[in-house]
């Protein structure tokens, strides 16, 4: 019965349905990750070929990128689904902020054991998310200022618990914040372990549960979604809780990291999860990218602050230029990509 | 035949808008295996009927009836599951998606809650193999042009509730304008599968502003008129003329009234040339020759392409094909500022999106379109610019004549005044002037009309779209007539021409 079309192409109507390899070349959307990829793969050779000498190619100076940006890939897969669903989550800084607070305090003032401050912490930080993800999608208030608020709820919280920082002695603490986990030709912390946990689980779920799919679509074309019947607010408020909870879970790796709470800590971070989720190619307005480009954002991000540490003269200040100068290419590269597909 | 049940009973459908009743009291019944045109204007309500159906929108008054029992839907979920699917006019799918996940998301078929996704690109493959299409499912949405996205749009509706079990399986397709970007053959696709599915027991409910094809497809319509029901026929009961009338709400010899030619006869050369210009999904190519000091008439239905064609003049929109000179010259229209430079000026039919800023002054709106041709670097005189607000408020006898009163506070009539007095100051050679009249009283109405007269004797040449016959019959030298998004004829206006000769060659689609 199929007659009318599937007979090769009239001459009337030349390749209108088979787009040409080129056009799907340019229009891939694995392009970005692709090109964060390649980016780090050079300048981990720059690296590699300045600092020989200085054991740069040392397997676990690439561990360490993982180790030390553990807390940054955890927080920046969630911003990945927010990023990606069409939104944006100002939060997650204050959020990982409060939660080192919160578990400093209930492990060193309260002394709850350590295996129920955890439970209690990532709920608080997926709620404060749900929250945030209700008022968005009931109210239709722009995510931008409702995070914003969440941004400054957060970190006024921090300083209801302390205004000082606390620190911790716990010994149970102490020994999750050693413990490594070999891997033959170095070691990871229990930070980079639940990082790439977590990566992969987010990989899964985007790519093969129809919530993830539904991230995507709602990214792609919100008013769309909706006519097509997929149910909008839940999947929202979703998007948002999984920020909140990830942010909760990135502020408590931070707390093992760096083993203390602080008002102060992780002030800005949600910038840095936002860059590396951009540079990692996935598109602000929403509906494209892929979580693996946020892991290759990270590490970009994390190569540059190693680097800078074994240049040695450099003052830290270059990371947030560097970063800056990244993210402004990336972004420009995305809008090349976009408007060659239009047209 | 008996009548059997139908399927779907909507019984005092009410929807209103601020501002607006879309829908008051309509009365509407599907039945199962018939295809059912809904028919109107553009503007009549029948894309707010379905978004109401659908769970778009909620229901202001009014009940939906599905196989026997009430039903409250709300939302576009709930419809699929009620057995509903629906193509949107605007095209609703997510372009950064593959084609499968297009026809297949929010019904993915998943193991262990795991989606499958060669099973989903296979089935995918086959639904649109069955439907005769050749589309690679797995290609991003955004490679195909819009036609081929609509047919994807439509292969989402038939396959929706195919797979899993879930869901009931389709008993009613709404189709809402999906053909008006397909070309010839893939409207025949469309029609070959909307017959097989309406003999499979499917109700169809199709809109088009294309007759031919309700007059090809469909079984029974129902006709609305502003937002109320005019009456349900058997298509093969009421001709193409009898469908307009309703569809317009006039019989034919209402329309014969009014009419005296009192034309002035000095239209001079040749001003502005169109060839072959036109544009895919606005209107098809059409010569049009628009002489010094004549006055050129748009008629035809709401949507059958007047707006378009006048757009396509101005560089609103960009042509595919076609070449416009002006006084001789070839112009590149590829921007409203080519035209305003060449001359032409144009009066959008929605003054208030995108003509008028209503929170300025009189003054300040009257003097934006000068202001914008002078460049905004060089600002006009004080003086000057009151003298010339001055002038055009009394020539048009704006009220209240206030140069400092806010345009939003104005009534309609004195709006669509100071919209002209912005593009007269300018000195167009041609002034382009989209359903001027359109809900304003009939004093003002009046009024300007007489005033396209006395500019039409001073030389001007003016391109006039109305909805009302009778008023584009009283200032028109030429008429031309639009139907299904193409110019069929060009009338030249003559004691012979006459609103039902008009209707004719609008129903017909040719000039006898
Ligand atoms: N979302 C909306 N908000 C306000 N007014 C609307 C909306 N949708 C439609 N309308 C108005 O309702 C009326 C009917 O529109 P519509 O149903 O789109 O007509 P049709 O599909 O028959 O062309 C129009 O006057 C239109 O301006
Ligand atoms: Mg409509």
């Amino acid at each position: 019965m199929s007659t009318t079309t599937k007979t090769p192409a009239a001459p009337g109507a030349p390749e209108r349905r088979t787009p040409s390899r080129s056009a799907r070349l340019l229009g891939d959307r694995r392009l970005p990750v692709l090109v964060t990829a390649a980016l780090f793969l050079a300048m981990y050779i720059a690296g590699l070929s300045r600092y020989q000498n200085y054991g740069f190619g040392d397997s676990q100076v690439f561990l360490n990128l993982f180790i030390d940006n553990g807390y940054l890939l955890v927080a920046a897969v969630g911003a990945t689904f927010v990023i990606m669903s069409g939104g944006i989550d100002l939060s997650v800084g204050s959020v990982i902020g409060f939660t080192t607070m919160l578990t400093a305090w209930l492990v060193q003032d309260v002394g709850l054991p350590l295996l129920l401050v955890i439970p209690i912490s990532l709920a608080v930080g997926a709620f404060g998310g749900f929250l945030m993800g209700y008022v968005i999608h009931n109210f239709e208030i722009q995510p931008f200022i409702v995070t914003l608020a969440g941004l400054f709820l957060f970190r006024g919280l921090c300083l209801v618990i302390s205004k000082e920082s606390i620190a911790i002695d716990d010994s149970e603490v102490s020994s999750l914040a050693q413990t490594r986990v070999p891997l033959g030709v170095g070691e990871l912390s229990i930070g980079a372990v639940v990082a790439l946990v977590v990566l992969a689980a987010a990989f899964y779920v985007l790519h093969y549960t129809r919530f993830g799919r539904r991230v995507y679509a709602i990214g792609g074309n919100e008013q769309s979604a909706l006519l097509m019947g997929l149910p909008l607010g839940g999947t929202k408020i979703a998007v948002y809780t999984m920020s909140g909870f990830c942010s909760a879970l990135a502020g408590l790796l931070f707390m093992l990291y760096i083993q203390s709470g602080d008002p102060l800590h992780a002030v800005g971070m949600e910038l840095d999860a936002i860059a590396a989720v951009v540079i990692g190619g996935t598109l602000l307005t929403g509906g494209s990218g892929y979580v693996l480009g946020t892991l290759f954002g990270v590490l970009v991000l994390g190569l540059i602050k190693s680097i800078i540490q074994f240049e040695g003269t450099l003052s830290s200040w270059w990371t947030k230029i560097a970063t800056g100068v990244l993210l402004c290419a990336f972004i420009l590269i995305q809008r090349v990509m976009t408007t060659r597909k239009k047209t | 035949m008996a009548e059997p049940q139908p399927v779907l009973e909507m019984t005092g459908i009410v929807k209103e808008f601020p501002g607006v009743r879309a829908l008051s009291g309509v009365d509407f019944r599907l039945f199962p295996g018939e295809i059912h045109a809904l028919m109107g204007e553009n503007g009549a309500g029948k894309s707010t009927l379905i978004k109401v159906l659908t769970g778009v929108y909620s229901l202001d008054g009014g009940t939906i009836t599905l196989d026997g029992k009430a039903v409250r839907i709300g939302s576009p979920l709930q419809a699929q599951q009620a057995g509903i699917s629906t193509v949107y006019q605007e095209v609703n799918l997510c372009p950064n998606l593959s084609v499968a996940e297009n026809i297949f998301i929010g019904r993915e078929p998943t193991r262990a809650g795991r989606i499958q996704w060669k099973r989903m690109r296979k089935e995918a493959a086959e639904l649109v193999d069955r439907l005769g299409l050749d589309i690679d499912v797995t290609a991003p949405l955004s490679s195909y042009p819009l036609a081929v996205q609509q047919l994807v749009a439509i292969v989402r509706s038939v396959g929706t509730g195919d797979s899993d079990g879930e869901g009931s399986g389709t008993k009613v397709l709404v189709l809402d304008e999906p053909t008006s970007s397909l070309d010839r053959d893939e409207v025949l696709e469309l029609f070959r599968l909307m017959r097989q599915l309406r003999d499979e027991g499917v109700a169809i409910l199709f809109v088009s502003h294309f007759l031919d094809q309700i007059y090809e497809i469909c079984d029974r319509m129902t006709v609305l008129r502003n937002g109320t029901l005019v009456g349900e026929h058997m298509v093969r009961d009421l001709d193409q003329v009898g469908l307009i009338e309703l569809m317009i709400g006039k019989a034919l010899d209402q329309l014969e009234e009014l009419h005296d030619h009192q034309l002035h006869a000095d239209v001079g050369e040749s001003l502005m040339k169109a060839e072959g210009l036109g544009r895919t999904g606005g209107i098809a190519p059409f010569d049009l020759d628009i002489k010094k000091g004549e006055v050129v008439g748009l008629a035809g239905l709401l949507g059958s392409g007047r707006t378009e064609l006048a757009r396509l003049l101005f560089g609103a929109d960009q042509p595919d094909s076609g070449t416009v000179t002006i006084g001789g010259k070839q112009v590149s229209m590829s921007a409203p500022n080519d035209a305003i430079g060449a001359g032409v000026a144009f009066c959008s039919e929605n003054r208030k999106t995108e003509g008028l800023v209503p929170d300025l002054t009189v003054r300040e709106n009257i003097i934006l379109a000068l202001q914008a041709a002078r460049g905004w670097t060089r600002p006009i005189p004080t003086a000057q610019r009151d003298e010339l607000v001055a002038k055009y408020i009394k020539a048009l006898d704006i009220r209240p004549a206030n140069p400092e009163a806010r345009v939003g506070q104005l009534s309609g009539g004195n709006q669509q005044k100071v919209l002209l007095a912005r593009w007269l100051i300018t000195q167009p050679k041609l002034l382009i002037l989209d359903e001027p009249t359109r809900g304003i009283d009939i004093g003002a109405k009046t009024e300007i009309q007489k005033l396209v007269v006395s500019l039409s004797e001073d030389g001007m040449s003016v391109l006039y779209i109305a909805a009302e016959l009778e008023e584009v019959l009283r200032l028109s030298h030429t008429i031309g007539v639009l139907r299904d998004r193409k110019l069929v004829a060009q009338l030249t206006n003559g004691p012979e021409i006459t609103p039902s000769k008009i209707l004719e060659t609008i129903a017909s689609g040719e000039h006898q």
